[in-house]
């Protein structure tokens, strides 16, 4: 270790107080899977879950990032105090990351009351990093009123981040495909707000017709949540307004019907598969270490004497039995 | 799961220097040899850069100096890594810096100084090597 180890408790009490290197060094802990990390997440963890959680998603370029320092301004002036994660991918071939992020959250390097961590995907699917949950609830922990996840650049299918947040924002602009893209599957579905950005551009006012277009489409029950859909330009601030106002209204919505407690338990639920799945791997991992056990089951399969099934089944029985 | 440690590196320019051609292919370079890069960009003040250090919890800082403002900024830098107990973060400096001056940038703090023309190899070989442990 490069700093003598603080006790668990000694570096609970400096998050609680916002502590910002301890939570930055916390937070790389976590990043890398670190058993200590986990032990501090446990007595945190009563203390999370009552923040005001935002998630904003879409294409690389669509100016998340961009819209995300307008907003950090806003709850700023609303007297709320702000986190953010902003997650960028990982190389597959060297592991490195280039995480720009920060580039365009400046306004705000001197203020106290605003935390800002980037976070590289580390080859997690889904457009966050494995780590995104844990560092959202260690940012309630240390009091944020409002914590905001921005997603690597998503294509259809990066849509982890609804389930982690209470209001999700989708970013679009124009031009990224007709009618045809926006009835697949996948990303047009989890917004619960459509952002139109660049609506500067051409084909704004097409794009937008046909976002509300397909909306349309949706039936919606009574007394469910119908995404707005907002248009902004984000270098100059136009819509930004109209955009607070949108993420209010939904929050009060949440707030105002069951819909808060079935986003909870979503996260919950995401959490705790997710910490199960990790946990099962690493416990059997960490079993067959050394012994040879893993290359000679690769070997077997390459052979055509097994398959990925039967030796997962053999696996699971030799552990369940153990235990 | 895999437990994957990287090297955090925070990567800026600083003051009202302009040119962050360097800066950005020495984030490119770093970011291929494995490591996670926060590129601040340009026209950063040192609270600024220290404050992104902190927060992304960086292992080393690297700071890029082509208009002849590092024996202005430099010993701010240090100052600020010094107030917040950064001493076991690597400063690295790169740029145009004139031969007579890295004895002075040294002697203020400045861990290594890579200037222009410098390899990637032995770059990333100092990185790798003084880089703090965990």
């Amino acid at each position: 270790m490069f700093l003598p180890r603080e006790s668990i408790e000694q570096t609970v009490q400096k998050i609680l107080a916002g502590d910002r290197r301890t939570a930055g060094r916390l937070i790389t802990r976590l990043e890398d899977g670190d058993e200590w990390g986990k032990e501090v997440m446990k007595s945190l963890f009563p203390r999370t879950g009552r923040a005001m959680t935002l998630g904003l998603t879409g294409a690389g370029g669509s100016g998340k990032s961009s819209l995300l320092n307008h907003l950090i301004q806003r709850f700023r002036k609303m007297g709320k105090s702000v986190g953010v994660i902003a997650v960028d991918p990982s190389s597959p071939f060297s592991g490195g990351a280039f995480l720009g992020d920060r580039i365009r959250i400046q306004h705000h390097t001197k203020d106290d009351g605003v935390y800002i961590r980037s976070m590289a995907s580390r080859g997690y699917l889904g457009g966050l990093a494995r780590a995104t949950t844990e560092v959202l609830r260690l940012m309630e922990a240390m009091g944020f009123d409002v914590v905001m996840v921005e997603t690597l650049g998503a294509g259809q299918d990066e849509i982890d981040v609804i389930r982690l947040v209470q209001t999700c924002l989708l970013v679009i602009t124009p031009g990224m495909g007709d009618e045809i893209q926006a009835l697949k599957a996948g990303i047009m579905e989890i917004g619960d707000i459509f952002v139109l950005n660049k609506s500067d551009l051409d084909g704004a006012t097409q794009a937008l017709r046909s976002i509300e277009a397909i909306l349309s489409l949706k039936a919606f029950k009574e007394g469910e949540w119908k995404p707005k859909v907002i248009s902004t330009v984000a270098t100059s601030g136009e819509g930004i307004n109209d955009l607070v106002e949108g993420i209010m209204a939904h929050q009060d919505y949440l707030h105002n019907s069951d819909a808060m407690e079935r986003a909870a338990f979503q996260r919950v639920e995401q959490e705790l598969g997710l910490i199960f799945r990790d946990e099962l791997e690493r416990v059997i991992f960490k079993g067959l270490r050394g012994t040879g056990k893993k290359r000679r089951y690769i070997r077997s399969i390459i052979e055509g004497k097994s398959d990925p099934y039967t030796i997962v089944e053999e696996i699971l029985g030799t552990f369940l039995k153990r235990e | 799961m895999a437990e994957q440690k990287k090297i955090k590196v925070v990567i800026s320019k600083v003051g009202l220097d302009g040119h962050d051609r360097g800066a950005k292919v020495v984030s490119s370079l770093l970011k291929e040899a494995g490591m996670e890069v926060v590129y601040l960009g340009m026209y950063q003040m040192p609270e600024d850069i220290i404050r992104a250090a902190i927060d992304e919890d960086a292992d080393v800082i690297g700071i890029s100096y082509l208009s002849g403002e590092h024996l202005v900024f430099t010993p701010k830098i240090v100052g600020e890594m010094k107030k917040h107990g950064l001493d076991d973060v690597l400063f690295i400096a790169g740029g145009v810096i004139p031969p007579e001056d890295i004895p002075a940038l040294k002697e203020m703090g400045v861990s290594e100084i890579f200037v222009a023309g410098s390899l990637t190899e032995p770059l990333v070989e100092y990185i790798s090597s003084h880089v703090r442990k965990r």
